[in-house]
C-alpha cells in the first residue's frame, strides 16, 4: 500500500462529448506541496470539482489516506479562484465560515480564528469588510478562511490569478514562507510557471484536452524560495514552459 | 468631528439636492406666474397657491384619506412581498415551478387595469380587501423577478466553497444566494413602492368608501381641479416618503455596499 495523502488513478471524465479528462494519475504525499499546470481548458479545475465532491468522475480511483473518496466526505479545504470573501460579512466573518458550517458555534469559532489574524498580516481587520481590504490582505484573509478548516489537505484554485504582478509575487513569497512553517499538503492548481516552481516539492504538467500527466518535474530545492532569478530556479522554469509551449517534444 | 462639519454637511446636500431644488422651484413659479398674468380660470388651472389654500382649508378630510391609502400600501404592499419571497424560494429550490408559474405570473402583468380594477371591487366590496388585491397584483411579479435574478447573480466560487464545506443547499441558500439577492431585492422594491402607491389610489377610485383615488374622484365630479391637485400632491410625497424609506431601509441592510470605493 502506498503512504500517500491524496492518489489518484486513472481518473477520467467526460461532460457530454467533450473528453476532459482521460487518464489522470497523481499522488500527494503528506506534508508535500504538489501543483498542476496546463494549458486553458486543460480540466484542473475539473480535477478540484472532482475532488471537492461537486461531479462524479466516470471512472478511476481517488483515494484520500488509502479509503476511497466519496462525494459527503468534505475532506479537503478549499480556496477557490478569486478569493470568494462574501462581501457582506466581516473579514472576521468570512474567515470563520468553514468552521460554522461545520457546525462550530460563532463565538468558538471565532476563538479559534482570532489567534491566527496575527501571523496572516490581518490584525485590526478583523471588523472591516472584504471591499476595505487591498486584494492582497483578501487573498490572505481567504486562506486563512481554508487553513482554520484544519482538514487534511488544502486545494488551492489559481488562489494568485487575479492580482497584479507585483502583488502576486509578495503573495507568493508569502504563501513561501507560511508554507515553509506550517507544512500544510498542498495540492495547487495554476497556469504560472514561476509560482509552481517557487512553491512546489513537485509539479504534474497536463496535457491539452483530453488531458492526462504529460510531464512530471522534481524541484530538489530547499523551501522557502526567495532568490529570484536563481540558476536552478530559472532553468527548471524555462524547461516547464519549454513542455507547456512545445508539447510535441 | 471638526466645528465645519454642520456647514459642510450644508454644502453637501446643496450639491446633491440644489439642482433639483431649484428646476422643481422654476417650474412652481413659471406656473404661478402664468396663472395670475393671464388670468386662467381656477376650474381650468388653478394656481400653485390656490391648491396649497385650498389644500390646507382640506387638510383633515385629506389627512384622513391619504390615511386609508397609506394603509392600503403597506398592506397590499407587504402581503405581496410575503407572498413573492415565499414564491421565490420555491422557485429557487424546485426549478420546474419556475416553467410553470412565470407564464401565470406574466399574464397578471398584461390585464389592463382599468378593467382589472372594477371587477376586483365587485367581487372584495368597497373595504381595504380589494386595494390589498390590486396593491399585490401591480407589485408582486416586479418583487418575485427581483429576488429570482438576485438569487441567481449568486457567485459560483461562493457557492462552491460553500459546497465544499459540507453546506447544505439551503444552507448555501440562506448563507450565499439570499445576501446576494439584497441589491436586487433593493432596486425591486423602489421601483415597486411607487407602482403601489398608484395601484392603491386606481383601486380607490374604481370605488371605495376612503382614500385619495374617492377623494379624487369626487373634486373631479364638484369641479374642483385645485383639490384634485392638492390629492395629487399629497399622493406624491407620500410615494418619495416610502421611496426615501426604502433607500434609508437599504443603507441599513447593506452597510458594506457603501464601502466598496472606501479602501485605507
Amino acid at each position: 500500500m502506498s503512504s500517500a495523502r491524496l492518489d489518484l488513478k486513472r481518473l477520467r471524465k467526460s461532460f457530454g462529448h467533450t473528453h476532459v479528462l482521460a487518464d489522470i494519475n497523481l499522488s500527494v504525499q503528506p506534508g508535500e506541496f504538489v501543483s498542476i499546470l496546463g494549458p486553458s481548458g486543460a480540466g484542473k479545475s475539473t480535477i478540484l470539482q472532482l475532488l471537492t465532491g461537486a461531479i462524479a468522475p466516470d471512472g478511476g480511483q481517488m483515494l484520500l489516506d488509502d479509503q476511497p473518496l466519496t462525494p459527503a466526505q468534505h475532506r479537503f479545504a478549499f480556496m477557490p479562484q478569486g478569493d470568494a470573501l462574501m462581501p457582506w460579512r466581516r473579514i472576521i466573518g468570512n474567515t470563520t465560515l468553514g468552521l460554522e458550517v461545520q457546525g462550530l458555534g460563532r463565538q468558538a469559532a471565532r476563538a479559534r480564528v482570532i489567534p491566527l489574524f496575527e501571523e496572516f498580516g490581518l490584525a485590526g481587520f478583523e471588523n472591516h469588510y472584504p471591499a476595505q481590504l487591498s486584494g492582497g490582505m483578501r487573498q490572505r484573509a481567504a486562506l486563512l478562511r481554508t487553513v482554520v478548516q484544519q482538514r487534511p489537505m488544502l486545494l488551492l484554485d489559481e488562489p494568485f490569478g487575479a492580482l497584479d504582478a507585483l502583488t502576486r509575487a509578495q503573495m507568493q513569497r508569502w504563501l513561501a514562507d507560511m508554507w515553509t512553517r506550517h507544512r500544510w499538503t498542498v495540492l495547487l492548481i495554476t497556469h504560472d510557471v514561476r509560482e509552481a516552481v517557487l512553491l512546489s516539492d513537485r509539479i504534474y504538467v497536463l496535457s491539452a484536452r483530453p488531458a492526462c500527466v504529460a510531464h512530471h518535474f522534481q524541484v530538489p530545492l530547499d523551501h522557502p524560495r526567495h532568490s529570484v532569478g536563481s540558476p536552478e530556479l530559472a532553468a527548471l522554469e524555462a524547461r516547464i514552459l519549454q513542455t507547456l509551449l512545445n508539447p510535441e517534444d | 468631528m471638526s466645528i465645519t462639519a454642520p456647514s459642510r454637511l450644508f454644502a453637501r446636500f446643496i450639491r446633491h439636492a440644489g439642482p433639483a431644488i431649484a428646476s422643481v422651484s422654476t417650474l412652481i413659479l413659471t406656473w404661478e406666474t402664468y396663472v395670475q398674468l393671464w388670468g386662467i380660470s381656477p376650474t381650468a388651472l388653478p394656481a400653485p397657491t390656490r391648491i396649497i389654500v385650498q389644500g390646507y382649508e382640506q387638510r383633515e378630510a385629506l389627512a384622513c384619506h391619504t390615511i386609508a391609502t397609506f394603509q392600503a400600501t403597506t398592506f397590499g404592499f407587504a402581503s405581496s412581498l410575503i407572498v413573492a419571497f415565499l414564491f421565490s424560494i420555491l422557485i429557487d429550490f424546485f426549478r420546474q415551478l419556475r416553467r410553470a408559474l412565470f407564464p401565470v405570473f406574466i399574464i397578471t402583468q398584461t390585464l389592463p387595469l382599468v378593467a382589472i380594477a372594477p371587477l376586483i371591487v365587485l367581487w372584495f366590496g368597497f373595504g381595504l380587501t380589494p386595494k390589498i388585491v390590486l396593491v399585490a397584483l401591480v407589485t408582486f411579479f416586479p418583487m418575485l423577478v427581483a429576488l429570482t435574478q438576485g438569487y441567481e447573480a449568486t457567485d459560483r466560487n461562493i457557492s462552491a466553497l460553500l459546497a465544499s464545506m459540507g453546506a447544505s443547499r439551503w444552507r448555501i441558500f440562506v448563507m450565499a444566494r439570499l445576501p446576494s439577492a439584497l441589491p436586487y431585492f433593493f432596486a425591486g422594491l423602489r421601483i415597486s413602492i411607487t407602482y403601489a402607491v398608484v395601484g392603491a389610489i386606481f383601486a380607490e377610485y374604481a370605488g371605495a368608501a376612503r382614500g385619495l383615488g374617492i377623494y379624487i374622484l369626487n373634486a373631479k365630479n364638484n369641479f374642483r381641479p385645485d383639490l384634485v391637485l392638492a390629492a395629487v400632491f399629497v399622493s406624491a410625497t407620500l410615494t418619495l416618503l416610502l421611496f426615501g424609506a426604502t433607500v434609508f431601509l437599504q443603507r441599513a441592510a447593506m452597510p458594506w455596499a457603501r464601502l466598496t470605493e472606501a479602501r485605507p
